[in-house]
């Protein structure tokens, strides 16, 4: 069992991911002018095509090759003593502070407490009847679930296939998918958390929803 | 204030707006003067202190018309760009209210339409001989800007619009009745999804080819690709004050300018690309590209110049009448009813001439159709061949002309009987040569090198003597000198290892081994290693790309091409084999200019093609890479898309197996013409095939596009071509395709 409210404070106690930026090959290292503390942007545009500021070069066998930044953030350390030097494979080249936004605490909180169950096929999905009234009576943290009970009804192309729940007991965290709306491979369904979790789980989210503040 | 004064004010006040909106800040002091006067008059005539409120406002009328012929003269090519863009610019509604009789619209009303932009309607004409009526229906099929109404999309046609249109044109055919294409439109809307704007509008210029009812096409804007999509008519007339153009003036602007996304061309370089591209109307009934121009009223017409579709639908009806009348087969009647149609004090109204047509009518009337457009343009092309070249040439396809009907037409038709004598005779023959080196052979098998032989032959290895496998590539591309690595643009993704230089343009002939993305390769390559080596034989290799529109700096631009390529133009035209089976190619060089099509280019795919069809060769349109319709040639090049296509038609309809290959980037003009009218398209990998390139897509509807959407599988998905081949299988790929397509003795029928 973990201790949530421990791990949000771990979180609180450094607010952002370092992320060390290496050469992925040797070569001839020249930086793109950037100081430590320079603001980046991480990957652009609607599909990301856009690629982020750029860091460094790395010229291997006369193929110059840019080093861009993964993600939005704030050049912590940058290895200025590398320019022009020719370099291993591997060689951090700078750290990235990248500070974490509220979906991405969130995020890491759910992940470390909630077991996901996932769509197994890109369907619609439905609870069981019983399940359903169980919910509509009172809400999904009611319902209890064990490994392999019959939780799901998979329903696709007039094909309709109960689907039995797998992964540790629980209640039902939250739900993800809606009446009617297909789910594609591999996306997630419900999240179930152990029962004497849910107040504590409940209170760290909405702590996280009301108190964590953005940096830039 | 009487209510038909204030309607006059207002009309007057819509007048003048129009007046500066076409004008653009130019002849300040006539508008002010106007504004001056009507306000001033507006003013009097509110407070009420007019003696004669009719009488004055007839002179500040007076005043407007003066004006408004006073500076007719001095409109230029961009004042006509804006003047067919505005909203009171007269639309295909007003024409079919007003220049019709009556009419149903069959595609659609209004927003509730497949695409509001496209207007289908039957219509009739009634006309009127003593004192019977006579009532003649056609098909009218355009675009509709809608006086500056959202849904419309100011024209531009969306693929299943044009897809409708050739829908209607071919009911029409059925119907017997002619079609009036009326093109209102910029250009057609940039959209991949299924049918495609470039090859549905590729479909439709191949369908107008071969229509056999008669077609007049009215052209007030004239963007490109749109305008072609229902433009290739017997006749094309053209308002006075209309445009007829490769591309818009700031499209053109934008490419000359070398502008970046974002950023706007300035409008002294939009009006001096306006104006080298020639696209008004003396310019294009000048170059022929034209019939017939149909003057409007000063500074163009609008809904309220009734007297303008008068005129209208008399040019209309005298065209269609012509175009009947040109079928008939007795030249003297022909002469007679021309002459008295062409006469301009005739009214057509009161002249009657059946516009249904014999079956033979209607294929002269097709034929007439085709050779006019292959006739097009064919000055705009520099044709460098020698006089007695040329003429040589031309004794040799007159010459050969016989041998090859005497082969084809009556050789293959009477195959069976003549192989089946000369059969006959060949066992005679046998048996005769037997009996005659009876002796001789007698003598000869005792002889001890034959034994020899058939122990060699027995015991040695076979070797792979006549094969092209001995080595590779017959061909390298020149970049395998340089020594140094190349990232494959999918290694993000994919995790591609560097490849070396050498290795990858030499022996990986230019496919990344790790994911397989084609970097593109030179046009020698794919000549020297797709044909047999020493099969490759080009012909007009004279005629050269030119400046026809004397477009600033554009002949040396030409030049340099040139120089660098070693090519006259962008066009390579070829006979060539593959496994001794033999082909006419086009080959369209990305090199060259970025493999756009102009007049010379044009020129040579026509000749080619007929040149296949001459000799019964497959004809491959292989695309190493087309950007397009040359731009600085205006319609010129753009002239190509039905010329080329009507070429292409004739090649298919006379038996002809026709095939493109893509290869890097095809996009626009030709393959929204005579390469995406093709039943049998392929692409090499890694190519983009489109109508139009993400940057104007972008520029145009405001659309975001992912990336890789112009990609060959994209394509494929869409429906747009019929297989995607590696680059080093092409030369299997081919000789299987042209087998299993074509058949034993590749032409078909």
């Amino acid at each position: 069992m973990i201790d949530i409210s421990a791990l949000l404070d771990e979180i609180k106690a450094s607010p952002y991911r370092e992320i060390v930026i290496a050469t992925p090959h040797t070569g001839l290292v020249s930086f793109a002018g950037l100081k430590t503390g320079d603001k980046v942007l991480g990957p652009q545009g609607q599909w990301k095509e856009k690629p982020g500021t750029q860091i460094a070069t790395l010229e291997r066998e006369r193929n110059p090759k840019p080093i861009c930044a993964p993600e939005k953030g704030e050049i912590s350390v940058l290895h200025s003593e590398l320019e022009g030097r020719f370099v291993e494979a591997g060689t951090p080249l700078a750290v990235l502070r990248h500070m974490l936004t509220r979906e991405e605490v969130q995020r890491a909180i759910l992940q470390k407490a909630l077991h996901l169950f996932r769509a197994p096929e890109r369907a619609k999905y439905y609870f069981t009847p019983e399940v359903d009234k169980k919910i509509r009576a009172s809400d999904a943290h009611s319902v209890a679930v064990r490994d392999g009970m019959e939780l799901l009804i998979m329903s696709r192309m007039k094909r309709e296939v109960p689907l039995h729940y797998t992964g540790p007991d629980g209640v039902i965290y939250a739900v993800y998918f809606k009446y009617n709306e297909n789910m594609d491979t591999g996306a997630p369904l419900i999240g179930v958390c152990p029962q004497n979790q849910l107040p504590a789980i409940q209170d760290v989210i909405m702590r996280v929803q009301t108190e964590w503040r953005e940096k830039e | 204030m009487d209510n038909t004064i204030e309607k006059r004010i207002q009309s007057l006040r819509d007048r003048l707006t129009y007046m500066q909106d076409i004008f653009a800040g130019k002849h300040k002091d006539s508008a002010d003067l106007l504004e001056e006067r009507l306000s001033a008059f507006a003013e009097r005539a509110r407070s009420g202190s007019l003696n004669d409120p009719h009488a004055e406002l007839s002179t500040v009328e007076d005043l407007f018309a003066y004006v408004e012929r006073r500076l007719e003269s001095g409109v230029t090519p961009m004042d006509r760009v804006r003047i067919v863009r505005h909203p009171q610019r007269i639309c295909l509604r007003d024409i079919l209210e007003n220049v019709y009789d009556n009419f149903t619209e069959v595609g659609g009303q209004d927003e509730h339409s497949l695409d509001p932009s496209m207007i289908i309607a039957r219509a009739v004409i009634t006309r009127r001989r003593g004192k019977k009526s006579y009532t003649q229906s056609v098909m009218v099929i355009g675009q509709e800007k809608g006086h500056g109404a959202e849904f419309r999309n100011g024209g531009s046609v969306k693929p299943w619009g044009n897809a409708k249109a050739l829908q209607y044109m071919r009911v029409a055919e059925t119907e017997g009745i002619p079609i009036h294409a009326y093109i209102f439109t910029p250009g057609s809307f940039p959209l991949e999804d299924y049918p495609g704007a470039a090859q549905q509008i590729a479909r439709n210029i191949y369908g107008m080819a071969g229509l056999r009812v008669p077609i007049v096409a009215v052209i007030s804007e004239g963007g490109s690709g749109g305008a072609e999509a229902i433009g290739l008519a017997d006749k094309r007339l053209m308002l006075s004050h209309g445009y007829y153009s490769v591309i818009s003036p700031e499209g053109a602007a934008a490419i000359e300018g070398r502008i970046k996304a974002g950023q706007r061309a300035t409008p002294e370089l939009i009006e001096h690309c306006a104006e080298n591209l020639h696209i008004t109307a003396q310019d294009n009934l000048r170059f022929g590209y034209i019939d017939h121009i149909v003057q409007e009223p000063p500074l163009g017409a609008r809904p309220w110049h009734f007297d303008f579709f008068r005129h209208l639908r008399q040019e209309v009806i005298r065209a269609t009448d012509e175009v009947v009348i040109s079928t008939r087969r007795l030249p003297v009647f022909r002469g007679l009813a021309l002459s008295r149609h062409r006469n301009p004090e005739a009214n057509l109204d009161e002249l009657h001439i059946r516009w249904g047509l014999s079956a033979a009518a209607k294929s002269r009337l097709r034929e007439r159709r085709q050779q006019k457009f292959l006739r097009l343009s064919r000055q705009a092309a520099r044709d460098r061949r020698p006089f007695l070249t040329k003429t040589a040439a031309a004794f040799w396809d007159w010459l050969s002309k016989p041998w090859v009907s005497f082969k084809y037409d009556f050789y293959r038709k009477h195959q069976r009987q003549i192989r089946g004598f000369m059969e006959e005779m060949d066992n005679e023959w046998e048996m005769f040569k037997t009996r005659l080196f009876a002796p001789w052979r007698k003598l000869t098998r005792t002889l001890p090198s034959r034994t020899e032989n058939k122990v060699r032959e027995l015991t040695a290895l076979s070797a792979w003597s006549d094969d092209s496998r001995r080595r590779k590539w017959n061909y390298l591309s020149p970049r395998y000198k340089i020594d140094r690595t190349l990232t494959c643009p999918n290694s993000a993704s994919y995790g591609c290892l560097d490849l070396w230089g050498p290795d990858l343009f030499a022996e990986f002939a230019g496919v990344c081994s790790h994911c397989g993305y084609h970097f593109p390769m030179e046009p020698e390559w794919y000549v020297k290693n797709v044909f047999d080596p020493g099969s490759v034989f080009e012909f007009n290799s004279e005629i050269e790309a030119g400046n026809p529109l004397d477009f600033p700096g554009f002949a040396e631009r030409i030049a340099e091409a040139q120089k660098k390529t070693g090519a006259k133009s962008g066009c390579m035209t070829f006979e060539a084999r593959i496994d001794n089976i033999k082909m006419v190619v086009a080959m369209l060089m990305g090199t060259f200019r970025g493999g756009s099509v102009g007049a010379a280019e044009g020129y040579k795919f026509v000749e080619a093609a007929q040149r296949a069809a001459k000799k019964r060769y497959p004809f491959l349109a292989y695309v190493h890479g087309t950007a397009g319709i040359r731009i600085q040639e205006g319609t010129h090049g753009v002239i190509q898309m039905p010329r080329c296509t009507v070429a292409v038609r004739r090649y298919i309809e006379s038996g002809g197996l026709y095939m493109v290959l893509y290869d890097t980037n095809s996009f626009a003009g030709p393959v929204a013409s005579f390469l995406g009218c093709s039943p049998y398209q392929f692409a090499v990998r890694s190519s983009n095939i489109g109508f139009a390139g993400p940057g104007v897509i972008k520029e145009t509807t405001g659309m975001d596009i992912p990336p890789k959407y112009h990609r060959s599988y994209r394509a494929l998905s869409r429906g747009h071509i019929q297989g995607i081949w590696d680059r080093r299988q092409i030369r299997a790929n081919l000789k299987q395709a042209l087998l299993t397509i074509g058949g034993r003795n590749l032409y078909y029928r």
